[in-house]
């Protein structure tokens, strides 16, 4: 069974400024994207989601409340984010980083959580052949890499995914949203935020539009993709242009 | 000079250079996890040799009531913020009510017995590492995420409010305690003290086991994480609150560790500890904060400094060895790295 994550009028404000107006949404499972422009909010709504943030309204997470936890409890119960800076333990190695990606697995005392790290090793060849080497020195596709890597070493429930295409060359963005595909066959439930609103409405089942602060329409992504107003503003030649 | 007497300097040098060494260790380590200088390292060497000193007058000492005053203390804020959930308090009552409750206890059902040296120094021990993290959480935890000259001047305050206390509470004379082993040896025309010896030993072992602490355990890779991203260190589930408090009881541990060891060789005041917290300083800085082999180098080669400016110049040691530090400072700062930023 895949993990649902329900988020209730979310509000995040930072001091007097409003960044988020209340938004809803829901992840049933498989992949839910978020798009907007830039300033819309969308980071905020995840660093929210996640605990980073302080926000009123309710998160939850197959039916428990998570509005009142610390980010380290939401990890502990499967919700990662892979946030737009990505984060990384840049003085450390490759593999340390990644290893600490599964901190709350050896936490709880599962066995084989050490393995997991053949398993990412095989999904992103390029982090084995660097794993000596500090988080530092990778390139921006390689350290994308990185963080999902380290995001997938503790086995979520739900990911949470902040720009995972930014600032990379084209040929990486295709790689990157393909992996993301792939991702939903573990079952894993996959929140896309993304200005690359094309790339993400293909691989997405529904997607959420969010405009300064406020969810301003929603559907299946087929049906947002064909809407004429949304061609419009983020797929015509200058959202499509952005990221050429 | 003669060769007997260099070579007695040397000895010497080193034994106090591994006790600087120690709280150099102890001095990288609070910042690597925290970005907190720690000021008031030293606290813990007068705080544990004197309660040392107390218990083997037969009496309670005094940090056994200043534990339970902070704990009663950090315990009501703990409550007041866990006011709505009741469950919650039962940690932090535990941990800083009922414990040092019981090591109060422990202290004047054992202080008037004749305890062997060994005890005496685990109970002294018990009483002066719950300041670390009792420290952490009252003066750091609020305000954990501040920039590194906020957390810099908040380190200076705890440092005077805790000598402060020190004098109010042992008074301002000082203490020598037993030694752990009075025994001697004799190497070429050496005579080595097993004290030294112990507070070397000690030493050596402390950074092999720090070495491996940080090097091959996730706990330890966990606690490095920490320091060098605090919001990724969130994000793969570590508890960035719970790692600070964890630096704080080992550089509280080593620093107790550090008194105990000293105090039968050097006589300790209730503000001793700053000037040899201040000489580890040193040696950490010259590590660059960040340097646990060279820490310990440059701490030795202090030791041995100050132990042959006392035989020549003794009026001017502290002046010798603390104008050491300008030369290094400016060579640091030409050099590449930046130390207190974040590396991101
Ligand atoms: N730390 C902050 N302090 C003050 N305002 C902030 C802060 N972070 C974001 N904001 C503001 O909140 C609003 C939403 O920002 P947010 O980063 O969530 O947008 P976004 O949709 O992720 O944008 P982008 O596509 O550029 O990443 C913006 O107006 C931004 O200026
Ligand atoms: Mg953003």
């Amino acid at each position: 069974m895949t993990a649902s994550l329900v988020v209730e009028e979310l509000v995040v404000a930072y001091g007097r400024v409003e960044a988020l107006h209340g938004a809803s949404l829901e992840l049933p499972g498989g992949i839910v994207t978020v798009v907007g422009p830039n300033g819309a909010g969308k980071s905020s709504m995840l660093n929210a989601v996640m605990g980073l943030l302080p926000s009123r309204g309710r998160v939850w997470l197959d039916g428990e409340e998570l509005s009142r936890l610390e980010p380290e409890a939401r990890v502990a119960r499967g919700l990662c984010l892979v946030a737009e800076k990505r984060e990384l333990f840049t003085t450390m190695s490759v593999e340390d980083n990644l290893l600490l990606g599964a901190y709350q697995r050896h936490k709880k005392g599962e066995k084989g959580w050490r393995n997991s790290l053949d398993e990412i090793y095989g999904r992103f060849p390029r982090l084995r052949e660097r794993r000596r080497q500090i988080a530092a020195v990778l390139s921006g596709g390689e350290r994308q890499m990185l963080a999902l890597g380290r995001a997938l070493m503790g086995k979520p429930r739900v990911l949470l995914l902040d720009e995972p295409s930014l600032g990379l060359a084209p040929r990486v963005v295709r790689e990157t949203f393909r992996i993301i595909a792939d991702l939903r066959a573990t079952g894993v439930a996959i929140l896309l935020v993304e200005q690359n609103a094309r790339a993400a409405l293909q691989v997405a089942d529904y997607g959420y539009v969010l405009e300064t602060g406020s969810v301003v329409s929603s559907g299946p992504s087929g049906t947002l993709a064909n809407d004429p107003r949304i061609i419009a503003t983020y797929l015509g030649r200058r959202a499509g242009s952005k990221i050429e | 000079m003669t060769s007997d007497i260099i070579l007695f300097l040397i000895q010497d040098g080193i034994a106090n250079g591994a006790i600087y060494a120690l709280l150099g260790l102890a001095i990288v380590l609070v910042f690597a996890v925290t970005r907190i200088i720690m000021v008031p390292q030293g606290i813990f060497i007068s705080y544990a040799a004197l309660s040392l000193s107390w218990l083997e007058s037969n009496l309670v000492p005094p940090t056994a009531w200043l534990l339970l005053a902070l704990g009663l203390l950090t315990a009501g804020i703990e409550c007041w913020q866990a006011r709505r959930r009741p469950r919650a308090m039962r940690a932090p009552l535990v941990k800083y009510v009922v414990l040092p409750a019981a090591l109060l206890g422990l202290c004047w059902l054992l202080a008037p017995q004749d305890l062997p040296q060994m005890a005496r120094m685990a109970l002294a021990l018990a009483l002066v590492v719950p300041f670390g993290p009792i420290m952490y959480r009252l003066a750091f935890q609020p305000v954990a995420g501040a920039s590194p000259l906020v957390l810099l001047l908040i380190s200076v305050a705890v440092f005077i409010a805790l000598t402060s206390l020190g004098l109010v509470i042992f008074g301002p004379e000082g203490v020598r305690t037993a030694p752990i082993a009075t025994a001697s040896f004799t190497l070429g025309v050496l005579d080595l003290s097993a004290q030294s010896l112990w507070v070397v030993g000690m030493t050596a072992l402390l950074m092999v086991l720090l070495y491996l602490f940080f090097g091959r355990t996730i706990a330890g890779k966990a606690l490095h994480a920490t320091a060098v991203n605090r919001i990724g260190a969130k994000l793969v589930g570590i508890e960035t609150n719970a790692a600070g408090g964890l630096a704080f009881t080992l550089a509280a541990a080593i620093g107790a560790l550090s008194g105990i060891l000293i105090s039968p060789i050097t006589t300790i005041y209730y503000d001793t500890g700053f000037l040899m917290g201040l000489k580890g300083f040193i040696a950490a800085i010259i590590g660059g904060l960040l340097s646990y082999p060279l820490t310990v180098i440059s701490a030795l080669v202090i030791g041995i400094i100050e132990s042959f400016s006392s035989f020549s110049a003794s009026l001017y040691k502290e002046v010798i060895v603390f104008s050491l530090i300008l030369p290094v400072l400016l060579l640091r700062s030409l050099g590449r790295r930046d130390i207190g930023e974040d590396e991101q």
